[in-house]
């Protein structure tokens, strides 16, 4: 059947069963909008800003488990997606990114809103593409979402000539993506899973260290099954958290800069820790030397290059982290281990580790006259019952989410962990709720972070989202004031925000509803009221100004130098 | 140490800048690198060189790999192979050392290529050490002009049979 580039373009997506996608229209796709016009299979979200279009589309993509998308227009809409493509490739997360570019015949003339956006895109891309000729259109849009989706996900962007679009063409029959060189691997070696299993079982102090890579293979069922059938202890990064059960008593929580004191502490004295999914980030193992020095060290990645990158492993498995903690579980259930013996071994370990967690638990002092942020990450913990899609900005704020919010499915905390991209959580919340519409879903934010991206107040109410906003107001951009009072003696050089507008009438402007608490006591009946409001509701939460997260690590220290409560 | 990498790329546009934004951005250094067609036109290959310590080579090659449009990446200086780079050199050559110059490249096997009345320009071929030799011996005599493709290599045949 003859059709247009533009035509083939929704169909490629109808293909891929995309039903949302996020964007702002321009000149260069003003007739891919035509189209869109002309069709209801697919919705088109708009954002007021095309940041926000790759932030929400970035979180359909975590909450849905499938790639997200979004739509731009050349020049300044394709310049203004990529803090959210450069956020999407830090945590690896399937997107597909389409940009209008000016007139093939134009390319390279510095025309009306050309920028050489593949270019600018190489190295936050896990791969990018312009299409030149309509012929390539179809099998590119194809090979994008299969790029985005397989191996170890990552934003793809396609730049689509405004020409090109315009052409007519038979739209191919659909065909399996194959490429000659992209293969990932996702079956492990099983040499290497034997020889990694026997040395969980040979250990006395194991702990299990996992990362987004268990949320992204889908493997946390496969991972918990495994802890627990060995009585393993797990600690979680920020982006592994969910991906095992926070609630579990075998549970550590968050390790490294603002981990827990009983997850640092456990990892140090390690003797065999195994690594799923995680890459061993410098907010995670502080000074390298001295992380997990005495361990013996296993670490299952899909991507060889995140395998001995900071840290020298001694056995490593590339594989999905699903497929490789699937045939561990065979492993162990093949071998003949008495489990009950094996679970009672991990007797003193687990006994030693109960006494770190209470000699310093998760803390904080509590306080009468004045809200301490932390007191309302747990209040919207039990008030959810630890059920909602949590968003967060960047700062102290998405630490205190991080530790105070039991998080026991995977996808329920979306944040920007490798980029840490103020501005994120907003319309992050906005895709998260496209994805997820019965669900709670709840951007815990800062006052800072909420002015990088306040304006998708517009498209949320556009869209009628039941979003909530937790806002941890302290007047301050809050994390790098506690570095300054920490390290430079107090020096709080532009961190006071010495205009911060009326949170609450600003959501009013918009035609949300704004609620204010500035006593503890107010806390609990503010959620309640946001929670049974089925319209956005901002909560302002005016905190305790100068509270420090902790445990801290300070920057290049070892991790067992933690600054406690 | 140095090592020369081979690697099979797909012969498409701004396949050559996604490897030396790698390059830059992961702050790897290249010493040379050289890339033309192979006999499959869809298909060019890359020498490049490179210096690093093991986990650095293991990293520029695993990265490398990981470019969707890499086929193949080869650490050539891990096999026994041939390495060669050529040279072209214009040497100021007036009547008391044209002679000099010309012993010089016979005894390198260079040729002469072009010839004014005072100079001698010269192509040599041969390892990185064999063109940094020749160049030694010609720089008293007044080298006008250098210039060096890079290594290209080649993992030698098997000789089992
Ligand atoms: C786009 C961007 N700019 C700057 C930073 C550096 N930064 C990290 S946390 C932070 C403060 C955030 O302030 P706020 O949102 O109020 O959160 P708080 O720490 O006060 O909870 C800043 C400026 C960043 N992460 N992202
Ligand atoms: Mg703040």
């Amino acid at each position: 059947m003859k059709m247009t580039g533009t035509q083939a373009f929704m169909k490629c997506l109808e293909e891929e069963n995309v039903k949302t996608i996020f964007g702002f229209p321009g000149g260069s796709v003003i007739d891919l909008y035509d189209t869109i016009l002309k069709q209801d299979k697919i919705h088109h979200v708009l954002v007021r800003h095309e940041q926000a279009a790759v932030h929400a589309a970035d979180a359909f993509a975590r909450v849905t488990g499938d790639v997200g998308v979004a739509i731009v227009t050349s020049g300044p809409g394709a310049t203004n997606t990529v803090t959210g493509i450069a956020t999407a490739y830090l945590d690896s997360i399937p997107i597909v990114v389409f940009t209008g570019q000016v007139p093939t015949a134009l390319i390279g003339n510095d025309a009306f809103q050309e920028v050489d956006i593949v270019g600018i895109t190489r190295p936050c891309t896990k791969h990018n593409y312009l299409v030149k000729d309509i012929k390539d259109l179809v099998p590119t849009i194809r090979e994008a979402f299969h790029v985005a989706r397989s191996g170890r996900p990552g934003p793809v962007l396609v730049d689509l000539p405004k020409d090109v679009m315009a052409s007519m063409i038979n739209f191919p029959a659909k065909k399996e993506v194959k490429m000659r060189t992209y293969k990932p691997t996702y079956e492990p070696h099983p040499g290497q899973i034997a020889k990694a299993c026997k040395a969980i079982m040979k250990a006395k102090r194991p702990v299990l260290y996992i990362g987004g890579g268990v949320i992204l293979g889908k493997a946390s069922k496969e991972l918990t099954e495994f802890a627990k059938k060995l009585d393993i202890p797990v600690t979680m990064t920020l982006m592994g958290l969910g991906g095992f059960p926070g609630s579990d008593p075998l549970s550590l929580g968050m390790l490294g800069m603002h981990g827990t004191y009983y997850a640092n502490m456990a990892v140090a004295k390690s003797d065999v820790l195994i690594a799923v999914g995680a890459r061993f980030d410098d907010r995670v193992t502080g000074k390298v030397d001295e992380f997990a020095s005495g361990a013996k060290i296993i670490h299952i990645d899909i991507d060889p290059t995140s395998i001995s990158k900071n840290v020298e492993v001694d056995i490593p498995i590339v594989a999905g982290c699903k497929e490789a903690m699937i045939q561990m579980n065979k492993w162990v259930d093949a071998a003949d281990i008495n489990l009950d013996a094996k679970k009672s071994e991990m007797g003193p370990w687990l006994e030693q580790i109960k006494e770190w967690k209470e000699k310093h638990p998760l803390s904080y002092v509590e306080e009468t006259d004045v809200i301490k942020p932390q007191f309302v990450i747990e209040k919207l913990d039990e008030l959810t019952g630890g059920d909602a899609i949590v968003t967060t900005e960047v700062g102290q704020h998405q630490m205190w989410a991080a530790q105070f919010y039991h998080f026991n499915k995977p996808n329920t905390l979306i944040t920007s962990g490798g980029l840490g991209t103020m501005g994120y959580g907003f319309p992050a919340a906005m895709g998260a709720q496209m994805a997820a519409p019965g669900r709670t879903v709840i951007d815990v934010a800062g006052d800072g972070s909420m002015q990088m991206n306040i304006q998708e107040f517009a498209t949320i109410m556009q869209e009628r989202l039941p979003i909530k906003i937790a806002l941890l107001n302290n007047g301050y951009l809050g994390m790098v004031r506690q570095w300054q009072e920490l390290f430079y003696d107090k020096r709080y050089s532009a961190t006071p925000m010495e205009v911060v507008p009326d949170f609450v009438k600003l959501a009013e402007a918009y035609g949300a509803v704004g609620l204010r608490a500035t006593k503890p006591s107010e806390v609990e009946p503010v959620i309640k009221e946001a929670l049974a409001t089925d319209t956005c509701v901002l909560m302002d939460f005016v905190i305790a100004r100068e509270e420090g997260v902790f445990p801290m690590v300070p920057a290049g220290k070892a991790t067992t130098d933690m600054l406690l409560v | 140490m140095k090592h020369t990498i081979s690697v099979l790329l797909q012969n498409k546009p701004g396949v050559l800048s996604r490897v030396t934004g790698l390059f830059s951005g992961r702050g790897f250094n290249i010493e040379s690198l050289s890339v033309a067609q192979t006999m499959d036109n869809e298909i060019s290959c890359l020498t490049l060189v490179t210096r690093g310590d093991n986990a650095i080579i293991e990293q520029i090659t695993k990265q490398l790999h990981k470019l969707i449009d890499v086929i193949k990446v080869t650490d050539i200086s891990e096999t026994d192979y041939v390495e060669r780079e050529m040279a072209l050199i214009r040497i100021k050559a007036e009547s008391s050392t044209r002679a000099e110059v010309l012993r010089i490249a016979d005894i390198f096997r260079a040729r002469v290529v072009d010839v004014s009345q005072k100079s001698y320009s010269i192509e040599v071929t041969g390892s990185q050490g064999k063109i940094e030799a020749v160049t030694e011996l010609l720089k008293p005599i007044g080298i006008q002009e250098i210039v060096r493709t890079g290594s290209i290599a080649m993992t030698r045949a098997s000789k089992k049979y």
